[in-house]
């Protein structure tokens, strides 16, 4: 502890009032590494969502301590990159001034950052198009190169593929890696999806909820490119399910709506 | 749908026809005329209308009922059914309309009256534009402001006209004044309105990207209030028009209210209906420019286009 870039000591968040409190999240220790990739996999209703926006800044009531780079966090801000999970584009612009949005393509070293992005997240011959005009995959792609051209210093993604089907999940997760590979961006990853959290991380960490805990946390030390379909693959997959099916069983235990 | 209006428009053209002048005739030549509209009707509704030659097919088809009331007019005028005094030909119309524009004095009581609904227009609705997104962002603004605005808006327009005459006497100032309390207030609800209406979840994707307050407006909230926007735009325009009619009318030295008055003291109909066709033209002119530009401007739009 102490230099890593995002550190979460002691993290309370509930929601209503005394009699009917939720503790959303509950006694939240973390700490993530400059360059890592995280996935935060748990049950619906679990927290991992408020998690994640409390990191960004958007949720601001809760007692503990959140630093990032050092710093307490104070609001949403181009440091900490955000991906929702619908793209959120701003449907009256193209593909190249939503990746801009507020800053001017007609300066240089802008047009040229977002030409850069538009290769990097394979959008080429798509820099007019209107998000009308996009698929789902393509346009959260320039969510993501819209989140990037601010150079994060760490990029939240909420479920950002939940809404794909299967086929463009998978080429998904390749551009995510691809892209986290390239640009060495730190990265927070939530899901739902098993396969997704272990393809993608280095660590999983898997939620609880009511309260919303930490209930286990899975290093994946496998080497990328990483194939779905290897044994060591399906034994690391298969230790997280386990350990996510006890969380579930007690979810049910515990009478949580899922 | 234009199909079934255009049908039953025709029904009663053809109605009229028959019982007046020779049925079979008048029946066959319209028939005629329609079944060779109605041919190619679904191929013009379905094709976008950027196109000049379908946009022209589009206006053809808009102006086959005016054109087939035009020519029952006329017959109607010239077998004597209805009194010249009263309703002129088209003929006689379109003669006084020559004429006029002929001695120039068409041009000017024109130039004259699109003058006074512009200075209204720029006014009133300048006025309607930043309240309405004075009120539109700021919840105090809209608790201060609006419940006002909202019972002023109720007041029929022409009730205050009175008022506004006393106020300001027979003078241009009055009749700018008309224009502008008619103006104001559809450009003012729209705007809040707009505003009222951007998605919550872009406002979150401005903070995440760290919008200044100025490119919020700017970026987000504006172009997103613009559908709403153009909409309080052309009804601001057209209550402007009319605004226009009502002070011209109520005394002026120029424009076409003062044409259709002058002609009403001289029983010359034929001018007043060319002050009414000039207020309607010109009237549709300036709401189809703002149509064109609307669909230029709205075109990232994702709606349902019919």
């Amino acid at each position: 502890m102490g230099n890593a870039l995002l550190e979460i000591n002691q993290l309370n968040k509930s929601f209503g009032r005394s009699k009917n409190i939720v503790h959303a999240l509950k006694d939240i220790e973390l700490a993530i590494e400059e360059g890592e990739l995280v996935t935060i996999i748990g049950p619906s209703g679990c927290g991992k969502s408020t998690l994640l926006r409390i990191i960004a800044g958007l949720d601001g009531e809760y007692t503990g301590k959140v630093t990032l780079a050092g710093e307490a966090i104070k609001g949403p801000g181009i440091d900490k990159g955000f991906i929702f999970q619908e793209h959120r584009l701003f449907p009256w612009l193209t593909v190249e001034k939503n990746i801009a949005s507020d800053l001017s393509l007609s300066d240089k070293d802008v047009r040229r950052r977002v030409d850069e992005l538009i290769e990097l997240v394979k959008l080429k011959g798509f820099e007019k198009a209107y998000p009308k005009e996009l698929s789902g995959g393509m346009a959260q792609r320039v969510a993501i190169a819209r989140a990037l051209l601010r150079n994060p210093k760490i990029l939240l993604l909420d479920e950002p593929f939940g809404a794909l089907d299967a086929f463009t999940r998978a080429h998904m997760q390749e551009v995510l890696l691809e892209i986290w590979r390239a640009n060495k961006t730190t990265m927070i990853f939530v899901t739902h999806d098993i396969d997704e959290a272990v393809f993608l991380a280095n660590r999983v960490i898997i939620l609880k909820p009511r309260p919303g805990e930490i209930s286990a946390v899975v290093p994946v030390e496998l080497p990328y490119p990483r194939q779905k379909a290897t044994p060591i693959f399906q034994s690391l997959r298969l230790q997280v399910l386990s350990r996510f099916e006890q969380t579930e069983e007690f979810a049910f235990t515990e009478g949580a709506g899922i | 749908m234009s199909n079934s209006v255009k049908t039953a428009a025709a029904h009663t053209v053809s109605q009229e026809l028959g019982g007046s002048i020779n049925t079979g005739e008048g029946e066959k030549t319209r028939r005629g005329k329609q079944s060779g509209d109605r041919v190619p009707l679904p191929k013009v509704l379905s094709r976008a209308s950027r196109l000049p030659s379908a946009f022209l097919k589009n206006a053809a088809v808009g102006a086959a009922v005016p054109v087939i009331l035009i020519a029952a007019w006329q017959l109607a005028v010239t077998a004597g059914l209805v009194s010249e005094q009263f309703v002129s030909s088209p003929l006689a119309i379109a003669g006084a309309l020559a004429e006029l524009l002929a001695s120039g004095q068409l041009l000017h009581h024109l130039l004259v009256s699109i003058e006074r609904a512009a200075l209204g227009f720029l006014i009133g609705g300048a006025a309607g534009f930043l309240f309405g997104i004075l009120t539109g962002l700021f919840r105090k603004a809209q608790y201060l402001l609006d419940p006002s605005f909202q019972v002023l808006r109720l007041v029929p327009n022409l009730a205050i006209v009175p008022l506004i005459i006393l106020w300001f006497g027979f003078g241009e100032l009055s009749k700018i004044a008309i224009i502008v309390s008619g103006a104001f207030f559809p450009l003012y609800i729209n705007v809040f309105t707009g505003i009222r209406n951007v998605d919550q979840k872009l406002f979150e994707v401005a903070q995440v990207l760290g919008f200044s307050p100025i490119k919020r407006l700017l970026r987000l909230i504006l172009p997103a209030a613009l559908p709403h926007i153009f909409n309080g735009v052309r009804i601001s325009l057209a209550v402007s028009w009319i605004g226009l009619v009502v002070a011209e009318l109520v005394g002026s030295q120029a424009g076409i209210g003062f044409l259709i008055n002058e002609a009403k003291q001289n029983s010359d109909t034929a001018i007043i209906f060319v002050g009414i066709i000039i207020f309607a033209i010109v009237g549709k002119l300036i709401d189809s420019a703002m149509k064109v530009i609307e669909a230029r401007w709205l075109n990232w739009r994702d709606s349902f286009k019919g």
